[in-house]
């Protein structure tokens, strides 16, 4: 088991043509991912290395029977595409694109919620997701991350950040400790996939045994999620908050990454987690050091 | 981005939202030549991003041209809470008869818009809500729904507007919506929203933040960024397209990725030492990039180390290594870099490094980011 995404997970990449798209697609089929299709108007009847390309979403899941769907185009045009897919029945969206305007985001994720509740959205601005050794949609270099094992314990690795997605993935790697499922939900203001809905996944995933969680500084999504996991989870967890020492006002790359009015610190975030009996470490190492001290002891 | 007061207002008079006829000057005889247009009493404003204005003596009323030669020869260049005042807005002084406040902003929890409605207006509305939380009205708008009149009629009575100027207002928070979403605003607050003795409902004052991800819908947003205002090293590191924010300590910081890069910050902090700034080089790590971020960090004077902090996913240990090579050839640099290299092929980045012939007092490289940072902490002392 894995959460939302398995080597029965059929891929489209939107964008598919375009040189993320391509880049990407091509290295998560390599991955073993299932990619079965890609998606580029005006493009049908091409191939990207023996990937069929079709008009539209809708002709690409009638012909290959795709569940998920890869989003590499520009802000511009990615609104329309999440849409698109969710339109044409798409269980999972994974979007990677950077710098959709807040406005459009809001606008696409209540649309989701109105008319497609059956259609889940990771990202934008996310690097993806991976389930080692069977699925891996995103930018995610599927290497770094250690394959679970049959008896486990595994851990499910949940996080805002992309870079630090990776160094916690390969923190884990460097223990020896097999993952489970590691879902980058992203930094932007208003992201499809919270905290809390992974967290549900993991709690109710028996691959999973323990959870990784990274979080940053603004909005209140690690206070939430720690409300979640007082009452919720019961497995146990590590995690680490990054922007400890950045200043009030100021935007940290990610759209959402911003402490405003003393609200969405560091500190107060880990507090919020520490109460809700996460062990919380002061960097992504200790991180990984409290989870290998959690892992070992459930061994 | 932010706006100041006067491009908020101009921002708001494109979605018919009532502010004061007014002019922005420079200096003094600017401010004297924009108060005859304006026609006296006037009231001459800082433009300055801060709260606390009128608390600092950036805002005076001026009845004759030799007041406004005094007060704006006070106000410009005056030092607010660290910002130095460049410009002074002018309008027509209006009459107040009741102060309200008005804002729209993205609820992030609740994923839906937010309006914040107060009778009591003209004060920080932080100090609103701690003294009397009952007296803001917090009312969520679905996105793809939008706010009605009839909505905006409602919170405006909840919020205790008085009856005279309840139309007014609810044809003003229409139009502020209109301006939150349309004008992609991350912020679009007035404070005061006025009632004039004549009945008219009037923005005083405007706060307008712009997400800067919608700049590609917004060619006219290019005139903000002009009046930006960033240090030396900010300028230079948008003008290399990097990631950039300057701080004040003393290790300089270079990372791919914006959580590595906050979280180098707080390791550098961990081990006693302050970081320079944020800098996010972003997935790549190539020689241009490189060396571009070790130009911005070398025009700092204050640095006294540089800490590389490099995870390599896609982009390979080996690749990065020879970024940083190249880069250090091309920048002369004032100060020692510690490196941290570490991901997919990073022994044999490492051994590209270690091999490249650069003396160790220019070049240290450190298995982890914690003796990474202890390193150039040390080095900064």
């Amino acid at each position: 088991m894995a959460i939302f995404v398995d080597q029965n997970t059929k891929v489209i990449v939107q964008g598919l043509t375009g040189g993320q798209g391509r880049f990407h697609g091509l290295r998560n089929k390599a991955y073993g991912t299932q990619v079965v299709g890609g998606v580029t108007p005006g493009k049908a009847g091409q191939d990207v290395e023996g990937i069929p390309v079709f008009d539209s979403v809708e002709d690409a899941v009638k012909a290959t029977g795709a569940t998920a769907s890869f989003i590499a185009v520009p802000p511009k045009a990615a609104p329309a595409a999440i849409l698109e897919a969710a339109r044409a029945g798409i269980g999972f969206v994974v979007c990677i694109t950077e710098g959709i305007p807040a406005q459009d985001e809001a606008r696409v994720y209540s649309t989701l919620q109105r008319d497609f509740p059956a259609t889940r959205l990771l990202g934008p601005n996310c690097p993806g997701i991976i389930s080692p050794g069977k699925c891996n949609i995103g930018i995610t270099a599927g290497e770094i991350a250690q394959l679970p094992t049959a008896t486990g314990p595994n851990v499910g690795i949940v996080s805002r950040s992309g870079t630090l997605t990776y160094q916690a993935l390969y923190e884990l790697k460097q223990q020896g400790i097999g993952v489970s499922t590691c879902v980058g939900i992203g930094g932007d203001p208003v992201p499809g996939t919270s905290f809390v809905d992974c967290l549900a996944e993991f709690q109710a995933d028996p691959e999973t045994h323990a959870i990784i969680m990274i979080g940053e500084i603004g909005g209140s999504a690690e206070e939430e999620a720690a409300e979640f996991i007082t009452h919720h989870v019961t497995k146990p967890m590590s995690a680490y908050i990054a922007g400890v020492t950045a200043p009030a006002g100021k935007k940290m790359g990610h759209a959402g990454a911003i402490v405003s009015g003393g609200k969405g610190t560091a500190q107060g975030k880990m507090d919020a987690l520490r109460m809700a009996g996460v062990k919380v470490g002061l960097n992504p190492t200790e991180a990984g050091s409290l989870m290998a001290e959690i892992v070992n002891s459930l061994r | 981005m932010d706006l100041f007061e006067y491009q908020g207002k101009q921002y708001f008079a494109k979605f018919n939202i009532p502010v004061s006829a007014g002019g922005v000057a420079h200096t003094v005889e600017e401010a004297v030549a924009e108060a005859e247009k304006a026609q006296y009493p006037v009231v001459v404003k800082a433009q300055v991003q801060v709260g606390g204005r009128g608390k600092a003596g950036g805002i005076k009323l001026a009845t004759n041209a030799d007041e406004v030669r005094l007060h704006a020869g006070n106000i410009l260049g005056m030092d607010i809470k660290g910002h130095v005042v460049k410009r002074v807005w002018i309008e027509h002084a209006s009459d107040i008869a009741e102060e309200y406040y008005a804002s729209f902003t993205l609820d992030r929890a609740a994923k839906q818009h937010l309006l914040m409605l107060s009778a009591q207006g003209g004060v920080e509305i932080e100090e609103v809500a701690a003294k009397d939380p009952t007296a803001i009205v917090k009312l969520h708008i679905n996105p793809i729904e939008g706010l009605s009149l009839a909505q905006a009629r409602q919170a405006s009575v909840d919020a205790k507007i008085p009856e005279k100027a309840l139309e007014g207002v609810a044809d003003m928070l229409v139009k502020l919506y209109e301006c939150f979403t349309k004008g992609d605003c991350d912020l679009a607050e007035i404070n005061p929203l006025i009632l004039k003795p004549t009945g008219e409902v009037h923005a005083l004052d405007a706060k307008v933040s712009l997400d800067g991800n919608a700049a590609f819908r917004h060619p006219e947003w290019e005139e903000y960024a002009a009046t930006e205002e960033l240090d030396a090293r900010e300028q230079l590191a948008r003008e290399k397209n990097l990631q950039y924010i300057g701080l004040d300590g003393t290790v300089g910081i270079i990372a791919n990725g914006a959580g590595l890069a906050m979280s180098t910050l707080d390791v550098v902090n961990q081990v006693g030492g302050s970081a320079a700034n944020f800098l996010d080089i972003g997935g790549g790590a190539n020689a241009e990039l490189m060396t571009a971020a070790l130009e911005v960090i070398n025009s700092d004077a204050k640095v006294k180390s540089i800490f590389i902090n490099i995870f390599g996913g896609i982009t390979r240990g080996e690749e990065v290594a020879k970024g940083i090579v190249e880069a250090v050839k091309r920048v002369t640099l004032r100060a020692p870099i510690v490196i941290r290299l570490d991901g997919t092929n990073a022994e044999e980045g490492r051994k590209i490094l270690a091999e490249a012939g650069i003396p160790d007092s220019q070049l240290t490289s450190r298995p982890t980011m914690l003796e990474a940072a202890r390193t150039a902490v040390a080095l900064a002392k």
